[in-house]
């Protein structure tokens, strides 16, 4: 049949195909260009005068070079409103970058919000993009990166912007557990947004030019008439330091993605596993009294000391993060005794409790290094919730199927004792140092309520030194498994991890548990 | 993965085996580079001896111990309770806590260390209660041998102005000067001038460069008469001076003598010790590369008669200054052993400590004059915790997080008293340890020192062996050309570390890059797609690599995900910056961020104790007026103002502790 057309009508036919397919492939170029642009060389420049780099030279640096598969290069908003359906207020991608790509090899998905665009607002399409590759990620097991660089809802779209938010929120918390999700704030992120950073596992940010709040510093004046500038609202310091919203804060953008490539890391190391460490030997002070560094003790110990810190500016009683033993990734749970005794208070159980969680979500082994003079005392504290609160510590340990591993350094007093993944909680392994101390509170204390009114307490107090100060009352009760010498510690961890590699431990079926939030 | 079940165990294996190959080695060099001399076992000697010291010292006296087969006994305060020494003793004493006031100097507490070990012999160490007639007495009185002097002895040459007339006796040189007690600044201006300028003003009673002043006019007198009698009477509790004529450009040259109960003296050759700063020794070499045989000869005669003068036992060490034209003057006699005696066992192949023990259980001399040798050439670096970038040197304190002595490097002998987790602290001296290399010649002896200098990993502290480093490669250095005051005069405006060249600088960022991308690499290797030689591992500290078919030793003090790497190369320390192009191109736009303004702010520049505020807030100060002091290893450091201003607050007062970088004082 089609041989028997008119050879005229085939070329005409033919030139008319490839005249319109010349156009449709200038459109595309002209498309990509326009998207590679974002918001025009002008926003980029005032972005980069900020100090900021823009969404798609984030996602470069982020990225292995060449490894980023972008997605809806083409999508655009679909608003018709207050002229924003003009071609001059439309731009190909919108406000968000997304995509996949790898990180030394591993893939992750990310999105980069473009602060060029209409400072980055959220639109239906916008959120639509951060969407698909949520579930996309979902669908492989793959990590989420959001790179956070916005000024809010795309007040134009109204409603619709505010549903692309909760459709994002959704899926943060579908996805919570599933695969990691990890939040850069590099740029404001106000108002609903910061919820999306909030429900994810990890927030992280950069000083000076990122922000987090529910209201800005002309609400917070007109509301409770207090001045504030944008910094001390919600910048980087207060959050990793005071409110405990953000686990990390880093210089500026290049920093803070290098960091991120580090963070996801795993370093196959030639560390010796049998390592002894002679200077764990003394690193407890002789006196019960004086404090030391648990840092001295997490970098000692794990491969090339390098731990990855999480939070390290905020509940410093309490120190959290990641490294590797043996070339395995394990979280790193350790009582800190050089700020407040290394007491359990608030905000360093839910410090704590967070992180335990996470690794316990993602099957990371958790190691805990126990110090703990016992819970902070006060009307502070009670009135604050530490019984509601420290009962987050004590879920997340008990509730934790991961090889859990601990080692008690020195002071393991009273229900902290319990708390700290203790032998009770299903510990696997509970070593204690010779310096250790199991016993329901400090000598002094005991005595005053044992030999209450008597007069030789002082000899009590020795009596009471004597046969608590010291690991065997927990070691002869089978509550720890072994009095270590502390040079031997990350051989012994070693050997212990490579047992619990199959470790295989399930919980009661139930809908879900009901953490005291 | 059987292959990967299998690597861990194999690399355990190899590295078992490099370990005890290593180990096997450096004790067999030691042996050889330390002593010659043949320990008699069938002598009988001391049964138990307590060492009243701490620290590297009473190390190396415990070894000498344990090689006798002598039964030990350490001393420690609270805090050293786990200190090396303490643990190698077979027996050991707390005797106080950590001030040493109140537990190496506490006579009655060792005292009774003494009684409840049974130890039949004492030995002192260096410092602490080593030159105190006082213990000695003590010790004769309840039968107890001091290993050292007799009482007499140290007390002659324990007096800087009785020991120069008995020198003087002794027809010993001796510098022009006068021998008494002086009462006032203005006696003090009368006598300088009868010497002449320059002059040097120092007190009695005590060793080393503790209260010592140079003057060069009447004003400068008065000065030095003020601080040192202030600094003798707090530190020795006896305010008494000398006044003497100042050499300039001198050497400090020693003669290590050793002598017998029953009259017989030994020289042990010199040693040369005129790298100094603030008067003390930093590096020590023997034999000098300045006296020749005829000079070496008439020093060690005068040494010796010295020490047959004051009927003197034990090895002692007799010090003279040196000046251009090789006349040499006695400065003073140190009745004890000495700090860098290593390097005369090195070239000798005594052990002087065996020697003292065989001297005080009354045995003669086993050696003759012409049986001491000069074999080989060996250096002392005496490693300090301590910042040399700040006046050569001004403590630091920290724990040795990291630490690793250059044992696997032959030649190479390490003295110390601390180990990885040690904590150094304010109480006590600042030295990490004595590296003494040993060679033929010295140039062997010093190519040694730069490679152990290099292969040192000490972290954790600040220390000095960027400095040391610097001295040992120095060209004056190396052609011998050195005198006390080497190092204000090589480098006038303050120690500012290796300065790099065009080539060394490319060697460096050439170093940094492979670093960078040898972890850039390892970071890809969990996909088994790229395969890195095992030439560097990651995991240690020391980075070996060839440059231009050439071997160095670099360190690599940190590393981090933003591309910052710290080097040690060539003993100083560099920061340098590893990006990507495209990390580099980007890295342009961040912002400078400003650093906080510190010329408002006085922080403390060490660990130390508060001696005294000098303001107060609201007072007006000059530049380089006084704020405070502040006391730290012994040594008072006066902290000034950096522009004239206004006193906003004090955060300090007398007596507090301070740790380095504390706020002091603000000024507006």
């Amino acid at each position: 049949f089609r041989g028997k057309l008119p050879q005229t009508s085939l070329l005409r036919d033919s030139r008319w195909y490839s005249v319109s397919h010349l156009s449709v492939k200038e459109r595309i170029d002209k498309k990509r260009k326009a998207a590679l642009i974002g918001g025009g060389q002008k926003r980029i420049d005032a972005q980069h005068k900020r100090g900021k780099l823009t969404a798609r030279e984030r996602v470069e640096l982020l990225l292995d070079p060449d490894s980023f598969v972008e997605t809806d290069m083409f999508v655009e908003h679909r608003c018709s409103d207050f002229g924003m359906e003009q071609d001059r207020n439309k731009f190909p991608g919108d406000s968000v970058v997304t995509g996949r790509g790898r990180i030394n090899g591993r893939l992750v998905y990310v999105f980069s919000q473009d602060f060029t665009v209409f400072g980055g607002s959220l639109s239906g399409a916008h959120a639509q993009k951060i969407c698909k590759i949520m579930d996309q990620a979902m669908t492989v097991g793959a990590p989420v990166i959001g790179l956070n660089d916005s000024g809010g809802a795309r007040i134009q779209e109204g409603v619709e912007s505010l549903a692309g938010y909760a459709d994002i929120f959704l899926r943060n918390v579908m996805a919570s557990g599933v695969v990691p999700q990890i939040s850069l704030i590099m740029g404001p992120c106000a108002g609903g947004a910061v919820y999306s950073p909030a429900l994810t596992d990890f927030t992280f940010m950069v000083k000076d030019t990122s922000y987090l709040f529910i209201t800005g510093p002309d609400v917070v004046k007109s509301v409770t008439n207090e001045d504030v500038t944008q910094e001390e609202l919600g910048g980087a310091k207060t959050h990793t330091s005071v409110s405990g919203v953000a686990h990390h804060a880093f210089e500026n953008d290049v920093e803070a993605l290098l960091n991120l490539r580090e963070f996801f890391n795993f370093l196959e190391c030639h560390d010796p596993s049998d390592r002894l460490v002679p200077s764990l030997d003394t690193i407890v002070p002789f006196e019960s009294t004086k404090a030391y560094d648990m840092l001295d003790i997490i970098q000692a110990i794990v491969d090339e000391r390098e731990f990855f810190e999480i939070m390290p500016n905020y509940a410093k009683n309490i120190v959290v993060g990641f490294a590797r033993m043996n070339g395995r990734t394990v979280g790193i749970v350790g009582n800190q005794p050089k700020v407040a005794s290394g007491c359990l208070d608030i905000n360093s159980s839910v410090k704590g409790a967070r992180f335990v969680r996470f690794c316990d979500a993602f099957n990371i082994p958790i190691i805990t290094f126990v110090d703990v003079p016992g819970f902070l005392p006060g009307t502070a504290q009670e009135y604050g919730g530490i019984i509601r609160h420290g009962a987050k510590l004590l879920f997340a340990f008990a509730e934790a199927t991961v090889p859990k591993i601990t080692i008690i350094t020195r002071k393991a007093y009273g229900g902290a004792y319990d708390v700290m993944s203790s032998k009770h909680l299903r510990g696997d392994v509970n070593y204690a140092w010779p310096s250790a101390e199991v016993a329901v509170m400090g000598a002094k204390g005991a005595v005053q309520i044992i030999f209450r009114g008597k007069d030789n307490q002082a000899e009590a107090e020795a009596e009471y030194v004597e046969k608590f100060a010291n690991p065997f009352p927990a070691a002869v009760r089978g509550f720890v498994d072994d009095i270590i010498e502390p040079s031997t510690t990350r051989r012994k961890i070693c050997r212990d991890l490579d047992v619990l590699a199959s470790k295989k431990q399930v919980n009661p079926w139930k809908k879900h548990a009901n953490i005291p939030l | 993965m059987a292959a990967h079940s299998l690597s861990p165990s194999l690399y355990r294996l190899l590295f078992a085996v490099k370990y005890a190959s290593l180990h096997s080695r450096c004790c067999a060099v030691h042996k050889k580079a330390q002593y010659s001399t043949i320990y008699n076992p069938s002598e009988k000697t001391f049964e138990k001896i307590l060492i009243a010291n701490r620290g590297e010292i009473a190390c190396r006296v415990i070894k000498t111990c344990k090689k006798m087969g002598i039964k030990t006994v350490a001393v420690h305060s609270d805090v050293d309770s786990s200190a090396v020494h303490a643990k190698m003793a077979d027996e050991a004493v707390c005797v106080g806590p950590a001030p040493t006031s109140k537990s190496y100097l506490n006579m009655d507490a060792i005292m009774d260390a003494i009684r409840t070990t049974g130890a039949q012999a004492v030995h002192p160490g260096y410092g602490f209660l080593s030159e105190n007639k006082e213990f000695a007495k003590r010790l004769a009185a309840e039968g107890v041998t001091f290993i050292g002097p007799d009482t007499h002895a140290i007390q002659a040459m324990g007096d800087k102005i009785e020991s120069k007339l008995i020198a003087k006796a002794a027809k010993v040189n001796t510098i022009p000067g006068f021998d008494g007690v002086v009462k006032t600044a203005e006696e003090a201006v009368k006598i300088a001038q009868d010497i002449g300028y320059p002059v040097m003003i120092k007190a009695s009673a005590g060793g080393g460069g503790k209260g010592m002043r140079i003057a060069w006019n009447d004003e400068e007198t008065r000065e030095g008469f003020r601080f040192s009698s202030q600094e003798a009477a707090s530190s020795f509790g006896d305010d008494r001076l000398l006044i003497e004529k100042y050499i300039d450009n001198p050497r400090h040259i020693e003669i290590q003598v050793l002598a017998d109960k029953h009259g017989n003296a030994l020289w042990l050759n010199e040693r040369e010790c005129s790298i100094q700063r603030r008067n003390q020794k930093v590096v020590e070499e023997a034999p000098s590369t300045f006296l020749d045989s005829v000079t070496r000869q008439a020093m060690g005669e005068q040494a010796v008669q010295l020490a047959k003068a004051v009927q003197y036992s034990s090895a002692g060490t007799v010090e003279f200054l040196v000046d251009s034209k090789k006349n040499f003057y006695f400065l003073e006699m140190n009745t004890r052993l000495q700090v860098e005696h290593p390097i005369t066992e090195c070239i000798t192949g005594l052990d002087l400590v065996e020697q003292m023990i065989r001297v005080a259980k009354g045995y003669r001399l086993q050696h003759k004059q012409e049986d001491i040798p000069i074999n080989g050439w060996a250096i002392e670096s005496r490693v300090y915790a301590e910042d040399p970038y700040k006046s050569f040197g001004l403590p630091s304190i920290g724990r040795l997080s990291q630490y690793h002595e250059p044992l696997n490097l032959s030649n190479v002998r390490v003295d110390s008293g601390i180990q990885e987790g040690s904590d150094i602290s304010i109480y006590y001296d600042p030295m990490i340890s004595k590296l003494v290399t040993y060679g033929a010649t010295r140039s062997e002896a010093l190519a040694r020192m730069e490679d152990a200098l290099d292969n040192y990993v000490i972290r954790g502290v600040t220390h000095n062996i960027p400095l040391l480093r610097e001295i040992i490669t120095h060209p004056r250095f190396i052609s011998g050309d050195i005198s006390t005051n080497f190092l204000p005069e090589v480098y006038p405006d303050g120690f500012k570390g290796h300065q790099l060249e065009a080539d060394t600088r490319r060697e460096l960022l050439a170093s940094a890059a492979a670093l960078y991308i040898t972890a850039q690499l390892r970071s890809q290797r969990f996909l088994g797609e790229v395969e890195v030689s095992g030439q560097w591992d990651l995991a240690s500290p020391l980075l070996p690599l060839t440059i231009n078919s050439t071997h160095k030793m670099l360190q690599c003090l940190s590393r981090d995900a933003s591309g910052n790497i710290v080097l040690q190369y060539l003993g100083t320390s560099f920061q340098v910056r590893v990006l990507s192009k495209l990390a580099a191109e980007l890295n342009s736009y961040m912002p400078e961020k400003v650093p906080e303004d510190t010329s408002s702010i006085l922080r403390s520049p060490m660990p130390g104790t508060m001696v005294a505020v000098s303001v107060k807030p609201g007072d007006t100060v000059a530049e380089g007026q006084e704020i405070c002091v502040i006391e730290a290893m012994k040594m008072q450091n006066s902290l000034t103002a950096v522009k004239q201003a206004k006193v906003k607050s004090v955060h300090c007062k007398p007596g507090d502790t301070v740790g380095e970088g504390d706020l002091l004082v603000e000024l507006e």
